[in-house]
């Protein structure tokens, strides 16, 4: 698959047959999925308003590692790693020096992504699961980090406590309504980032790398900068994805960054189906919500959890909402 | 010194139990190429399994204790088989033409719906193996406590890793096996049933990881609906520390992780003892990028 004239221009016609709706109905329909979106703090409870929140957060954590996993195809299972990192470091620069959480944002973005840098480079170059055991091993690793709290800095099994929120104009955005928009927010314009991403030069590099390495090292790709950048990139939106997390919680600590976590972000990602970014948004709202309304069942509520997400891979194993090009390889079409 | 050997004793000990582990895990990979998460919760299953038996039956009264334990042994290795004979039906043979990740959150499901089941059938505290079950009973050779307990799991582990090298190297059900690792397709061309063969290497590693609770139970005495992650993460740690797909390559890496996990937790601190061994790992792959024993692949153009 090259990355020619010829590849963009069916591409475009592709992505124009394959979508239902299309130019004002698309329009409309988006228009009226954000006044739904903008309106539910109206109808909803806070309790589910902060489920709301929570699928909100771990969407962007999906969004994250569907960088590395999904456009790349790198099997990274400790990517709470990085969400550990932002998370912390939030607290701790905020306790340090005050530094206001707008500022915090993106500067614990900047720290995960360094992380993301000095961690990854020396075993991108794994293949397949012996990186997916590596990455595991990293999220471990920091975990005990944590949990032993070396010089006093990491508050130990306890954790850390955030004092201070996001305030606009003086007003602290703590209530669940503020903080929903909030969220959001940010989910929407990484969204919209990201689809401009994954048709810009970077993202059709980055599929062609993990549908056939050698063949993208032909086309004269970079493999090994293309993998570092999505883990940079990812990493970097784990960190993000942190302080949003810390102001949301205000106790940060190691039980929130297990491996049990890495393992729902990244079933988060192949459950939306690899590569897509609607998918990311569906699949996570299956972990974050569904737990939620299974509450009914009370002790059997994980049992049903675990069964519907075995069946879920069964029934639909290209993803609940798969991304076009990785749909027509699943079912063995040619590529266009 | 002494305390070296001790801690390499302790560490061979723990070590054969996750080696156990890890040629389930080992085995259904170089089959599949499937990471089988679920089999760290045959293995805890295993664990409750046995406990349960013991003190359903209070074995020991009726029968001479070796032919108990081994009684023992074989009733919760057949009846977990026969669960992860279920689990492949279920879980993993629809998705064998699907993507690799598909079957693997498959197997995460699996791993989360068997734990959450076995907390609701033995609740979420720690049930302790029954004292009576293998007398405490201690030598001192040269300086070194061995155990009876120590000596018991030597050797049961080392009879399943035997017979089991034994089975894929020497029989033709163990050619059949190794040609299948190969490539499904030319196997088949050769007349081997291929799905057999996957339902065999599903019905060999959930009994060998049920042995292993078993023998985890007795040496730590205490079981628990989450430990199944712990040892499972560890056990396929050993597995990619040997070169995963390679059954020699899981026994080392078993070996191996265990007594450097007692080696750290002596010399260095307890608590630091899994990022101590996670850290030999990362580092032994930058090295090795395919394990101890791990073939180089080459790559299909």
């Amino acid at each position: 698959m090259g990355v020619s004239d010829g590849r963009l221009a069916s591409d475009a016609r592709l992505a124009g047959a394959g979508s239902q709706v299309e130019g004002p109905a698309r329009a409309l329909l988006m228009a009226a999925l954000v006044a739904a979106g903008g309106a539910l703090p109206l109808v909803l409870s806070d309790y589910w308003l902060d489920v709301a929140i929570f699928w909100g957060i771990y969407a962007l954590l999906g969004l994250s590692l569907n960088l590395i996993v999904g456009e790349v195809g790198l099997f990274n299972m400790g990517h709470t790693a990085f969400f550990a990192i932002g998370a912390y470091g939030t607290v701790l620069l905020n306790q340090a020096w005050g530094l206001s959480l707008w500022l915090l944002m993106p500067l614990s973005g900047l720290l995960a992504a360094a992380a993301g840098y000095g961690l990854s480079r020396p075993i991108i170059h794994l293949r397949g699961d012996y990186l997916l055991v590596a990455t595991i091993g990293l999220n471990e690793i920091l975990r005990v980090t944590l949990v032993n709290n070396p010089w006093g800095l990491t508050g130990g099994p306890n954790g850390l406590i955030l004092l201070d929120q996001f305030t606009v104009l003086g007003r602290r955005l703590d209530d669940p309504a503020a903080f929903y928009y909030l969220v959001w927010g940010v989910v929407g314009l990484v969204v919209w980032a990201l689809l401009r991403l994954q048709h810009s030069r970077i993202g059709r590099a980055w599929n062609c790398v993990r549908e056939d390495e050698v063949a993208a090292e032909a086309m004269g790709i970079d493999v090994r900068q293309a993998k570092l950048l999505a883990f940079v990139l990812g990493a970097g939106l784990a960190g993000a994805a942190g302080t949003l997390y810390a102001a949301k919680m205000v106790v940060v600590s190691p039980e929130s960054f297990t491996f049990m976590e890495a393992v729902i972000l990244f079933a988060i990602v192949v459950l939306g189906g690899l590569g897509s970014i609607p998918g990311v948004l569906v699949g996570s709202a299956a972990m974050m919500v569904l737990p939620e309304v299974l509450r009914d069942f009370a002790q059997y509520r994980m049992l049903f959890f675990g069964a519907a997400m075995a069946l879920m891979m069964v029934f639909r194993p290209q993803g609940l909402w798969p991304s076009r090009r990785w749909s027509r390889q699943l079912t063995g079409e040619r590529e266009p | 010194m002494a305390l070296f050997l001790e801690q390499l004793l302790n560490g061979l000990t723990v070590g054969s139990v996750y080696a156990v582990v890890a040629l389930g895990y080992t085995m259904v990979y170089g089959v599949l190429r499937l990471i089988n998460f679920a089999h760290g919760e045959l293995f805890m299953l295993g664990a409750y399994l046995g406990f349960t038996l013991l003190v359903a039956t209070g074995l020991g009264g009726a029968l001479p204790l070796g032919l108990a334990l081994l009684l023992l042994l074989l009733v919760v290795m057949g009846a977990v088989a026969l669960l992860g004979l279920v689990i492949e039906r279920v879980a993993y043979r629809p998705l064998r033409r699907a993507n690799r990740l598909t079957a693997v959150v498959s197997a995460l499901g699996v791993s989360i719906f068997l734990q959450n089941g076995a907390m609701l059938l033995w609740g979420p505290r720690y049930r302790a193996y029954p004292a009576w079950a293998l007398p405490e009973v201690r030598w001192t050779v040269a300086g070194l406590h061995l155990s009876l307990m120590q000596v018991v799991i030597l050797a049961v582990a080392l009879v399943l890793m035997v017979g089991l090298y034994l089975l894929i190297q020497k029989t033709m059900l163990g050619t059949a096996i190794r040609a299948t690792a190969i490539d499904h397709d030319t196997a088949r061309l050769m007349g081997i049933n291929v799905d057999r063969i996957i339902q065999f290497i599903f019905f060999i590693g959930p009994a060998l990881g049920a042995a292993a609770g078993v023998l985890l139970g007795l040496y730590y005495r205490q079981v628990h609906f989450t430990m199944g992650w712990i040892y499972g993460l560890k056990a396929f740690t050993a597995a990619i520390l040997g070169g995963i797909g390679n059954i020699p390559g899981a026994m080392i890496g078993g070996l191996l992780l265990g007594i450097l996990e007692m080696l750290g937790a002596g010399y260095l601190s307890a608590a630091w003892k899994d990022a101590f061994v996670f850290m030999i790992l990362i580092l032994l792959l930058i090295l090795r990028p395919t394990g101890l024993l791990g073939e180089r692949v080459a790559e299909k153009v």
